[in-house]
C-alpha cells in the first residue's frame, strides 16, 4: 500500500489545491434541470460472509448433512423461487426486509461470485476485492480509480467514507475522500469562545490550505486537514437530517442514515462506503436462534438496508441509488467443530436500487461430495466461483456510473447475462 | 561520557517511548546515547510502582465510576494503560506492549461477547497479582515478555486465554480442526503471507488440536477462571507435513505421536516458525516501520542485519531492539519525524508536552475512538492500519479537537507557565514552539500563528490574554499537521 499512497500524495497536492477553491457542487441545479444523479453505495460485509446461510439452497440434502447444527430448516427460509439451474433458494429467515425489496423487484442476488484461486486471507482477500486485481493487490481501489477518472475539479465531498479509516476500495491517485463516521462530531472545536474562537478557526482554515514543498508525507496530513475544514459546513447540514422513519440503532443504521441525509441535502457526494463487520464466524455461528451470532448479523443488515430503502423511496431518491455489497470470501461448506465455518471461496453479492432488475443471477452450487462436482473446489470443501466478481463491477461501472469498465478494470469483464442494470 | 543533545534524546524517547516528560529529559540528558539505550532495554532494573500513583495529585487524573477497576472494567483498563504511558519510568516496556498488542492484535469486543464484559477485561488487562485466580491479562503478558525471546512469547500467546477465544483455539479438536489461529500465526505473527500454503493452514490447525481452555477455581471466591489446557484426547496424533522446514535437519514433517506427547507438536511448530528465516525478516521490517521510519522502506542491509541478530541471538528481542536503537538507520536524520503518530502516541505525547495536571485520561477515550484507535480493540487480527490510514479528514478533526480539549483544560497552567514570556507575541510564540516540539514549521504557517496572536486586540501580556492566546496557540500547534509526526 505504501507505494500507491506515495503516488496519492504526489498526485494529490496539486489536485487538492484546485478542489479547495472549487465552488459548491451543483447537484441541486443539475437535478432541477432534469439530470439524473447517480449515487453508488458500496457495502462491505467484513469478515467473510457465509453466503450459504444468507441465500439458502433449502432442498439440497447435502446442505443439511454438512451443516448439522447450522442449517436453517427448510420450513423457515423465506422462499424466493428457483434459479436458472432449478435450485430452490430462500433467504435467511431474518431477512424479511430484503425479501420485501426482492418482491418489489429491486434486489439482485448474484450467486457464486469470486475469482480463480481465491485467497482465504482476510487481508489479501479484501485487497483483491478492493482493487479488482488479483495479481496486484496493492493497486489503487477500483472506486478510487473511478473517482480519478472524473473531470476535474473534483469536489472535496465527491466521496463519503462512513468508517474511521480510508478503505482500500476508495484509495485514489489524486482524489481525497473524507472519512465521516459521524457527521454530528465532524465539527471544529476551540478552547475559547466568541471572537477568539473565530480567529482560531480562521487561522486553522488558512493554515490547512498551506502546501509544504518537497514533504509529501506532511503534505498528505495538510490535505486531510484542508479537506476537513472545507467540508465542515456541508457535513453539518447532513448532521441535522430528519429521516422519514427511524433507522435502527446500529453502526450500519447510523451510516446509512447519514448517507440518505447526504443524498437528500444534495451535498454533491457520488460514492459512499459503509461497512458492517462480525462475519468471521469461526465459532458459535448460531444461524437459527434469535440473538444467535449470524441471526444478529442478518438482523443488522436487514433492518438498516430496509430503513435506507424505505427512506429513499419516501424521499423520491430510490431511482438515484445503487447499493452493491462485497465480502472478502464465502465460507467453508461443512461446519467445523465449533459450530462455525472457516474461510472459503465464492460468495453471493447483493445489488439493490430503484433501477435494478431484481432476481437471482448465476446458479447455486451443488453441495454434494462427488469428486467430479464442478461447482465446488478444495476437495469439495468450498464453493467454486461461477461469475468473476469483476463482471459485476463492470456492469456497475458501465451501466450505472457511465464510465468505461474495460479501462478501469484493465480488461474486458463484461458479461451479457448479468443484466441487473 | 558525552551527554545527549535534546534533539537526539527527544527523537529516541518519541520512538522508544511516548515522548519525554521534563524529568525524563533531565535524567536521560546526563547520559550518552549508549547509556540511555541500555537503560531503556534493561528496564527490569527500574522499579515499576507507577500504578500506585493512580489517583494521587500531581499525576494525570483518572475518572472512576464507583471503584476504579482496571482488572475488570475495560474503560478503567484503558485509563490505567494511558496513565502508564504518561508516567511509567519504563517507557520502552509500554512501547513494546503497544507493538505486541498490535502484532498479536486481539479484540476485547469478541472476548467480552463470548465471556461477558468483566471476564473480557480480565483476559485482556488483569494484573496477576491483583486477580483472585492469578489471571495474567494479555497486555501483562506483553509487558512481562516485551523484550524476551520471541519463541517464548509466541508460545505464551498460543496458550493465552484471550487468544484462545479470539482465534477460536478453544474449540480446536481432532474431529473438527479449527484453522483460524493456524492461519494467522503464519500470516501475521511470524513468516508473513506468501510463505505458506493452504495445506499448511490445515496441517497447522491439526497441530494445535487439543490446545483448549479449562475453567478451574471457585466461583465463590472469584478465583474461577479460564486457562490453557492441553487435552490429549482431542489431539490429532497423525503426522503433519508442511511446505517449509520444521526441524533443523530440514525435515518438514512433524511425526505421528501418541496423544499424551502430542503437545510437543505445537511447540515444535512454534519453534520452527520462530526460527524460519522469513520470520526474522518480517519482524525486521515491521520493527523498522514502527521504530525507525515509515517514510522509506528499510534497506536490504538493515533487514539482513536485524534478521541476523534475531537469529544469532536465538530470537532475543532485547538484543534485537538494542541493535535497532543504536543503528545508523535509527539515527539517520531522514528518520527524524519520519513516522505518523498513532492516536495513543499523539495523545500521550500531547499530555507530556502540554501538561496533564487536572486532566483525566478518561476524557481522551472518546477522542481516541474518533481518531480511529480503541485500545484493547484493534479492528481485526492484522492490527491497526497505520501510517497515512490514520489521517482521514474525520480523524484529523478528532486530533485537532483533542488538542482543543486539552488546551482548554490546561488554560490556566499554560498562562502561568508562559508568564515569563509575556513581553511580546513573538516571545510568547517562541516559548510554546520550544515547549511543544515539532518538525520545522514553514514561515507561512508561523506567520498565521502570529496573525492569530495579534488578531483580536493589542498585545498586553495580561493574564486573560495569556489564557486565551496560550490555549488557542497550543490548540493550533498540537493540532497542526507537523505535530502529528514523530
Amino acid at each position: 500500500m505504501k507505494v500507491t499512497r506515495r503516488q496519492f500524495v504526489k498526485g494529490g497536492v496539486a489536485a487538492f489545491t484546485v478542489t479547495f477553491a472549487a465552488p459548491e457542487f451543483l447537484s441541486d441545479l443539475a437535478r432541477a434541470q432534469g439530470a439524473q444523479v447517480r449515487n453508488l453505495v458500496v457495502l462491505n460485509l467484513s469478515g467473510g460472509n457465509d453466503a450459504l446461510s444468507m441465500l439458502i439452497p433449502y432442498n439440497d440434502q447435502f446442505y443439511y448433512s454438512r451443516r448439522p447444527t447450522l442449517a436453517v430448516p427448510a420450513g423457515q427460509v423465506l422462499q424466493i423461487g428457483s434459479d436458472s439451474s432449478n435450485v430452490a433458494l430462500g433467504l435467511h429467515p431474518r431477512l424479511t426486509g430484503l425479501k420485501q425489496i426482492y418482491d418489489q423487484g429491486r434486489l439482485a442476488l448474484i450467486q457464486r461470485t469470486g475469482y480463480e484461486n481465491q485467497s482465504r486471507s482476510h487481508f489479501l482477500g479484501t485487497d483483491i476485492w478492493s482493487t479488482a486485481d488479483p495479481n496486484n493487490s496493492q493497486a489503487l481501489g477500483w472506486v478510487g480509480r473511478y473517482l480519478d477518472s472524473l473531470p476535474s475539479p473534483v469536489d472535496a465531498l465527491v466521496g463519503w467514507n462512513a468508517t474511521g479509516a480510508l478503505p482500500h476500495v476508495l484509495q485514489a491517485a489524486h482524489t481525497a475522500v473524507p472519512s465521516i463516521p459521524n457527521p454530528a462530531t465532524y465539527a471544529f472545536s476551540s478552547p475559547n469562545a466568541g471572537n477568539e474562537a473565530t480567529a482560531e478557526r480562521t487561522a486553522a482554515v488558512r493554515i490547512a490550505s498551506h502546501v509544504p514543498v518537497n514533504q509529501p508525507e506532511l503534505a498528505f496530513v495538510y490535505e486531510t486537514a484542508a479537506a476537513a475544514m472545507s467540508t465542515l459546513g456541508r457535513v453539518a447540514t447532513v448532521a441535522t437530517y430528519a429521516p422519514t422513519l427511524t433507522y435502527p440503532n446500529s453502526g450500519l443504521g447510523a451510516a446509512l442514515r447519514a448517507v440518505a441525509g447526504a443524498m437528500v441535502r444534495g451535498i454533491g457526494t457520488r460514492v459512499f462506503y459503509v461497512t458492517t463487520g462480525g462475519f468471521d464466524t469461526h465459532s458459535g455461528q448460531n444461524t437459527n436462534a434469535a440473538n444467535g451470532a449470524y441471526f444478529n448479523l442478518m438482523a443488522t443488515l436487514n433492518d438498516a438496508v430496509l430503513a435506507f430503502y424505505t427512506d429513499l423511496k419516501n424521499q423520491g431518491l430510490l431511482d438515484d441509488t445503487l447499493v452493491v455489497s462485497f465480502s472478502e470470501f464465502g465460507r467453508r461448506i461443512s461446519e467445523n467443530g465449533s459450530q462455525g465455518t472457516d474461510h472459503g471461496a465464492a460468495s453471493t453479492m447483493l445489488v439493490m436500487g430503484g433501477r435494478v432488475s431484481g432476481g437471482l443471477y448465476g446458479t447455486a452450487a451443488n453441495l454434494n461430495m462427488d469428486p467430479k462436482n464442478p461447482t465446488l473446489e478444495n476437495n469439495n470443501g468450498d464453493v467454486h466461483y461461477e461469475t468473476d466478481f469483476r463482471s459485476v463491477y463492470a456492469r456497475v461501472i458501465d451501466g450505472w456510473l457511465g464510465a468505461d469498465s474495460v479501462r478501469l478494470l484493465n480488461g474486458d469483464f463484461r458479461k451479457g447475462s448479468l443484466n441487473f442494470l | 561520557m558525552a551527554r545527549t543533545s535534546e534533539r537526539e534524546l527527544e527523537h529516541l524517547l518519541r520512538r522508544a517511548g511516548f515522548g519525554a516528560r521534563i524529568d525524563e529529559l533531565d535524567m536521560y540528558g546526563q547520559m550518552s546515547v549508549n547509556e540511555i539505550v541500555d537503560t531503556l532495554v534493561n528496564f527490569d532494573g527500574i522499579v515499576d510502582d507507577v500504578d500506585g500513583n493512580i489517583g494521587k495529585p500531581g499525576y494525570v487524573q483518572t475518572t472512576t465510576r464507583g471503584v476504579f477497576s482496571p482488572n475488570s472494567n475495560i474503560t478503567d483498563a484503558r485509563q490505567r494503560w494511558l496513565f502508564r504511558m504518561v508516567h511509567s519510568d519504563r517507557p520502552l516496556q509500554e512501547k513494546m506492549a503497544l507493538f505486541w498488542h498490535n502484532h498479536f492484535a486481539t479484540g476485547y469486543s469478541k472476548i467480552a461477547g463470548a465471556l461477558g464484559a468483566t471476564e473480557g477485561t480480565r483476559y485482556m488487562a488483569a494484573k496477576a497479582a491483583e486477580d483472585p485466580g492469578r489471571v495474567r491479562g494479555q497486555i501483562e503478558l506483553f509487558r512481562d515478555m516485551a523484550l524476551g525471546r520471541f519463541h517464548d512469547l509466541l508460545l505464551a500467546v498460543a496458550k493465552d486465554a484471550a487468544m484462545l477465544v479470539w482465534l477460536d483455539g478453544r474449540t480446536n479438536t481432532k474431529a473438527k480442526p479449527q484453522e483460524n489461529f493456524a492461519r494467522e500465526i503464519m500470516e501475521l505473527f511470524t513468516m508473513g503471507v506468501g510463505n505458506y500454503t493452504e495445506p499448511d493452514v490445515y496441517a497447522g490447525a491439526r497441530v494445535f488440536t487439543g490446545w483448549n481452555l479449562q475453567r478451574p477455581g471457585l466461583a465463590s471466591d472469584g478465583s474461577q477462571h479460564y486457562e490453557f489446557i492441553y487435552v490429549p484426547a482431542q489431539h490429532d496424533t497423525a503426522a503433519k507435513t508442511f511446505s517449509f522446514p520444521i526441524y533443523p535437519d530440514g525435515s518438514k514433517t512433524i511425526p505421528a505421536r501418541g496423544q499424551n506427547d502430542g503437545m510437543q507438536d505445537g511447540i515444535d511448530f512454534i519453534n520452527a516458525l520462530a526460527a524460519n528465516p522469513n520470520t526474522g525478516r518480517y519482524l525486521a521490517k515491521k520493527l523498522f516501520r514502527f521504530f525507525v521510519s515509515e517514510f522509506r522502506e528499510p534497506d536490504e542491509s538493515f533487514v539482513n542485519r536485524i534478521a541476523g541478530v534475531y537469529s544469532n541471538s536465538k530470537f532475543d528481542m532485547r538484543i534485537v531492539m538494542r541493535e535497532l536503537l543504536l543503528s545508523p538507520e535509527f539515527w539517520d536524520p531522514k528518520s527524524y519525524w519520519a513516522r505518523y503518530s498513532w492516536p495513543v502516541e499523539f495523545v500521550v505525547r500531547a499530555l507530556k508536552d502540554v501538561g496533564w495536571r487536572g486532566f483525566s485520561v478518561d476524557s481522551a477515550l472518546t477522542p481516541l475512538s474518533n481518531m480511529g484507535q480503541i485500545m484493547f480493540d484493534p479492528p481485526d487480527v492484522s492490527g491497526w492500519d497505520a501510517g497515512q490510514s490514520w489521517f482521514s479528514s474525520g480523524a484529523m478533526l478528532a486530533r485537532m479537537n483533542f488538542a482543543s480539549t486539552l488546551a482548554a483544560n490546561q488554560k490556566f497552567n499554560l498562562a502561568t507557565s508562559a508568564k515569563t514570556a509575556n513581553k511580546s507575541p513573538q516571545s510568547f510564540m517562541s516559548y510554546f514552539m520550544d515547549a511543544i516540539a515539532t518538525p520545522s514549521v514553514d514561515g507561512a504557517v508561523r506567520s498565521e500563528w502570529m496573525t492569530y496572536l495579534t488578531a483580536t486586540g493589542t498585545w498586553t501580556g495580561a493574564d486573560p490574554q495569556l489564557q486565551a492566546k496560550g490555549s488557542g496557540l497550543v490548540h493550533l500547534i498540537a493540532g497542526s499537521p507537523e505535530y502529528q509526526l514523530q
